[in-house]
């Protein structure tokens, strides 16, 4: 265990907590960005695998980050970049849910609220698009993405068992 | 109790994400302890903040329902399961997953699979971003931004950020005009977060 490298740890996912504006997804290319590139943390075929660990969990899919400092610094590691990354955000609800009939329907709580939904739009499409480069390597994952987005585009299934059939399908028939 | 048990069951059963919907059926019809504009109030803020949509539900309604200490239990409860097993399953990866290719090639079938359920949900809750101007070009600009010129996070919020609130600044003739229409997201009974 080392001090320096948990308060660093620290440092980034308070960081990352606080711009997720648009959720998870939103902050997924930064995450990327800052734990492979900056720091050179993780490869990236270890970030790809991490992120579907947190897939095949149930909650919120950013426990993910529980296995960055986990892959780090052991559980003192995990537990650092969890309290990081999550406690800071659930201040920031309490006190919008205290303060929140003091701004509601202000103009500018308006102008505030209207002017980020696009940025958070934005910021869930370039998610998409991390996770894409890190996974769309060849023709089957190609095809896989594509009929997942198609039959949840058109029918109503529960996203867990397409996502748990489409790993099942590249381990037992797709190119090794 | 009963709070941390509501939130316990959404934490377990959420695979997939979708956990916002399981929470509408555990709160409103399940237990009765919110209706459906207290729901839809405690949503809005936590669409509105920093952080993800679910944890900032669990802070919102606990803190609705019993202040702090229902906070910190919602919260308890709605990351409990999840944790345990992204945990478990962490841990047998990093020991053992690389002894077994047919591991990472599941884990690599996993995250194309999720490109597509991302890309799913991003037209669902973008809806109307992606279809009207100037939003559709804010959009634009911030996934040019971030996703191929990956420029940090930080410099969003300095930039684009500002200028979009800026398009949207109350304006005296605007405010009659948009009445009613001015929330981010499709509201309503048929929210795109209510789906399963």
């Amino acid at each position: 265990m080392n001090p320096r490298r948990l308060f660093h740890l620290s440092a980034v996912f308070t960081m990352l907590g606080l711009l997720a504006f648009g959720g998870g997804t939103a902050v997924l290319p930064e995450m990327q960005y800052v734990t492979v590139h900056t720091y050179k943390w993780l490869t990236d075929p270890q970030f790809r695998s991490i992120y579907s660990l947190g897939q095949i969990s149930p909650g919120p899919n950013m426990l993910m980050v529980l296995l960055i400092g986990y892959r780090l610094s052991g559980a003192a590691g995990a537990i650092a970049v969890g309290l990081a990354f999550f406690i800071p955000d659930c201040v920031i609800a309490l006190l919008a849910n205290r303060l929140w009939a003091h701004f509601h329907d202000t103009p500018w709580q308006r102008a505030v609220q209207r002017g980020l939904a696009p940025i958070a739009i934005g910021l869930m499409v370039s998610g998409t698009w991390a996770i894409a480069r890190l996974s769309i390597i060849n023709a089957f994952t190609l095809a896989e993405a594509v009929m997942v987005f198609a039959i949840l585009m058109w029918r109503h299934v529960n996203p867990a068992v397409l996502v748990i059939v489409g790993g099942l399908a590249y381990a037992l028939l797709g190119p090794h | 109790m009963a709070l941390f048990k509501v939130f316990l069951a959404c934490g377990a059963y959420s695979f997939g994400g979708g956990v916002v919907a399981y929470l509408r059926d555990y709160l409103i019809e399940g237990s009765n302890m919110l209706d459906d504009d207290e729901f839809l109030a405690s949503l809005e803020i936590s669409e509105t903040i920093p952080g993800l949509i679910s944890v900032n539900m669990a802070v919102v309604v606990g803190d609705t329902l019993r202040g702090i200490p229902g906070a910190a239990v919602a919260v308890a409860g709605m990351m409990i399961p999840g944790t345990t097993l992204v945990m478990t399953l962490g841990i047998l990866w990093q020991a053992q997953g690389h002894a077994y290719p047919a591991v990472s090639h599941f884990l690599l079938g996993v995250a194309a699979a999720a490109v597509g359920l991302l890309t799913v949900t991003f037209i669902h809750i973008g809806k109307k971003q992606l279809t009207q101007l100037p939003d559709a070009i804010i959009v634009v600009l911030t996934f040019l931004a971030t996703g191929i010129f990956r420029f940090p996070l930080w410099a969003i919020f300095l930039t684009i950020a500002p200028l979009s609130i800026w398009l949207y600044r109350p304006m005296p003739h605007r405010m009659k005009k948009h009445e009613g229409e001015h929330l981010p997201f499709h509201r309503g009974a048929r929210h795109h977060l209510l789906r399963h």
